[in-house]
């Protein structure tokens, strides 16, 4: 509702033949990009990072950008998935890919509880719950040290040796690692253009539009609201477990409240309720903050300003304008 | 570890509650009456309460007194609260109401960094004034000096909040203007140099705040994001917009925080949270809100 105004452009306006194919095509599009982005950016560290921070603002954008739920607390989704990833390797020493998909289930059960309580509430109230159910979530891990370490973070074993379809890969030289989360990172792309192209994701565009009207429809909104939140769940905790493969621990930091500002940062610079934006927004962020960092400690204060600015001139965002001008 | 609990002990828990509500008091206010009047929600306010703790070490450091700073603080954090109304808030009035909280979002990142290049990284110790060290009897125990002079600063705060709103043209004007900004408008009254006023007096009590927190807790340059979220609770749990609720949920919120760190201490911080969930399953719109904010 509230981010309707920006984004809405009605379809019917969409004319060139090249457009419509290259939406129709998105996620293929996307994928192409993704598989060659090791040959775009300086090393191959930063671009898995924008693989897994892209993950993680396509979960915010299904909400902020689709539903128009503007979330605050998506580190404790973003942490569920880290965390329930590395508990399952470190404490129960399952298999790689099983931690994945615990991470994955993680992240989905956190949001359809924390969604049960939060989705009560709406707008900017919505906003102000979930960043205080996720700073509940962020002192619930905190104490429970035995299990995740508690401050110190929690440490996972190194990826090592692993075997893809007879293919035994070396799972911690940086591109084939890079390309075991693209993997990952493309199945869930293919997963939310499914979900965007279904009657759910007309039921989304419908909430966001006029949630009376869609209510009048016969849209079950509290529903459409809670299944949204809980996706959005599965989509970060995958992002989060991804994220602890990388890095092989979870700090407690991956909680806080810096976490979930930093998918708001991200998917607002990309472009919210763009389908490729959060790429964007993950790649301009860290190559913003990778670039400024060489010279001071301070770039938060760089991004702080960038991001300032884009609120108050660039409201589409980059990926954003880039549609808007090509649609033109 | 409940065999030690006295009634006493309890009643003193109780007060303790009580002053530590205070802080959240001022923090929520002010947060209250920005959103109430102007329909921003305000994610800098934990740096206002930074910059506020931060000014106070500055006076205390340069050679001032406490007392100055009482003075100096809201004085100083008011006037950046109005530069950044005037500069960066007021062109998003009429936008999406997402728009002056994202940007609040990235000047809380901005001005929480500004504070860590000027005053470095760690921590800072900042020493309770003379004047009030020391416990005074209070009937149920001895009870720290400061902390009776916190609460009296809060009373004082709220009864001048409350004269000016209800007894002055000023306050006649802001809670006209919140009702219905186009009429108070059409009568001739210049609605931007009000609401201009209220980011300002709303800012300086959070500056306020964040002096008063400082001998409690030292000055660091993360007080500002914790207290944020601990403030946006008591802002829920009261009602948004409302100024009564404000001071209620606070006071609850610091007893609930100070009667759970006497039974279990590592519960404390999840009490806060989980106060909040039970009051927005039980009455979604908080303590004094009116029904349907929250849906709308």
């Amino acid at each position: 509702m509230a981010v309707s105004s920006i984004l809405a452009r009605p379809a019917a306006a969409v004319t060139s033949p090249w457009l419509l194919a290259a939406v129709r095509h998105r996620f293929l599009l996307a994928a192409a990009a993704l598989l060659l982005m090791p040959a775009l950016v300086p090393f191959t560290a930063l671009a898995t990072s924008i693989l897994v921070y892209g993950l993680y603002a396509v979960g915010f954008n299904l909400m902020f950008g689709y539903l128009g739920a503007l979330s605050f607390g998506h580190a404790a989704l973003f942490g569920a998935g880290a965390y329930g990833c590395g508990i399952v390797l470190a404490s129960l020493g399952w298999p790689w890919w099983l931690a994945l998909a615990a991470g994955t289930a993680s992240g989905f059960a956190m949001a359809a509880a924390l969604g049960t309580i939060a989705i009560r509430a709406r707008g900017i109230y919505f906003s102000m719950v979930t960043l205080a159910l996720a700073q509940c979530v962020y002192y619930a891990f905190y104490q429970a040290a035995g299990v995740t370490g508690g401050e110190n973070g929690l440490m996972l074993p190194a990826l090592g040796r692993i075997r893809v379809a007879g293919l035994a890969l070396d799972g911690d030289a940086p591109l084939t690692r890079y390309y075991i989360v693209a993997a990952f990172v493309i199945l869930a792309l293919f997963a939310l253009s499914r979900i965007l192209a279904s009657p759910f994701g007309a039921a989304l565009e419908a909430v966001r539009e006029n949630e009376a009207r869609a209510r009048a429809s016969g849209y079950d909104v509290a529903a459409t609201r809670l299944l949204a939140f809980a996706l959005s769940g599965a989509f970060c905790g995958l992002a989060g477990a991804l994220q602890a493969l990388q890095l092989s621990i979870v700090p407690i930091e991956t909680l806080s409240i810096d976490t979930s500002g930093l998918a708001v940062m991200m998917c607002l610079l990309g472009g919210a309720g763009t389908y490729f934006g959060p790429f964007v927004g993950a790649a301009a962020f860290l190559l913003l903050e990778a670039s400024v960092s060489v010279w001071t400690v301070h770039w938060q204060l760089a991004v702080g300003a960038v991001f300032v600015a884009c609120v108050l001139f660039f409201r589409r965002g980059l990926w954003g304008s880039v549609v808007a001008w090509v649609g033109r | 570890m409940l065999d030690g609990l006295t009634w006493d002990l309890v009643a003193l828990q109780l007060f303790t509650g009580l002053a530590l509500g205070a802080v959240y008091v001022l923090l929520a206010v002010g947060l209250s009456l920005i959103f109430g009047m102007l329909t921003v929600v305000n994610f800098a306010h934990g740096a206002f309460y930074l910059v506020g703790a931060y000014v106070g070490y500055e006076v205390l450091t340069l050679g001032g007194s406490f007392w100055l700073s009482l003075a100096v603080v809201p004085a100083a954090v008011g006037l950046l609260g109005l530069a950044v109304e005037r500069v960066l808030i007021r062109p998003l009035y009429g936008r999406s109401v997402d728009d002056p909280l994202l940007l609040t979002f990235g000047l809380g990142y901005v001005i929480t960094e500004l504070v860590r290049i000027a005053f470095g990284k760690s921590g800072l110790p900042f020493d309770t004034p003379d004047a009030l060290q020391g416990a005074a009897d209070i009937g149920i125990g001895f009870f720290p000096l400061y902390r009776l002079f916190v609460m009296a600063v809060t009373a004082a705060v709220l009864l001048a909040l409350w004269v000016a709103l209800e007894r002055t043209r000023f306050g006649l004007i802001i809670r006209a203007g919140a009702r219905d900004p186009v009429i108070v408008r059409v009568l001739g009254v210049d609605v931007a140099t009000v609401w201009l006023a209220v980011f300002g007096i709303g800012t300086a009590i959070a500056g306020l705040a964040g002096l008063m927190a400082a001998p409690l807790q030292g000055v660091a340059p993360e007080m500002g994001s914790t207290i944020l979220a601990e403030a946006f609770v008591v802002t829920v749990v009261g009602g948004m917009g409302s100024l009564a609720g404000a001071v209620a949920a606070g006071l609850v919120v610091g007893v609930v925080v100070s009667m759970t760190s006497l039974v279990a201490p590592e519960m404390a911080k999840v009490s806060i949270f989980a106060l909040m969930a039970v009051v927005l399953l039980v009455r979604p719109q908080g303590f004094f809100g009116r029904a349907g904010l929250m849906s709308g």
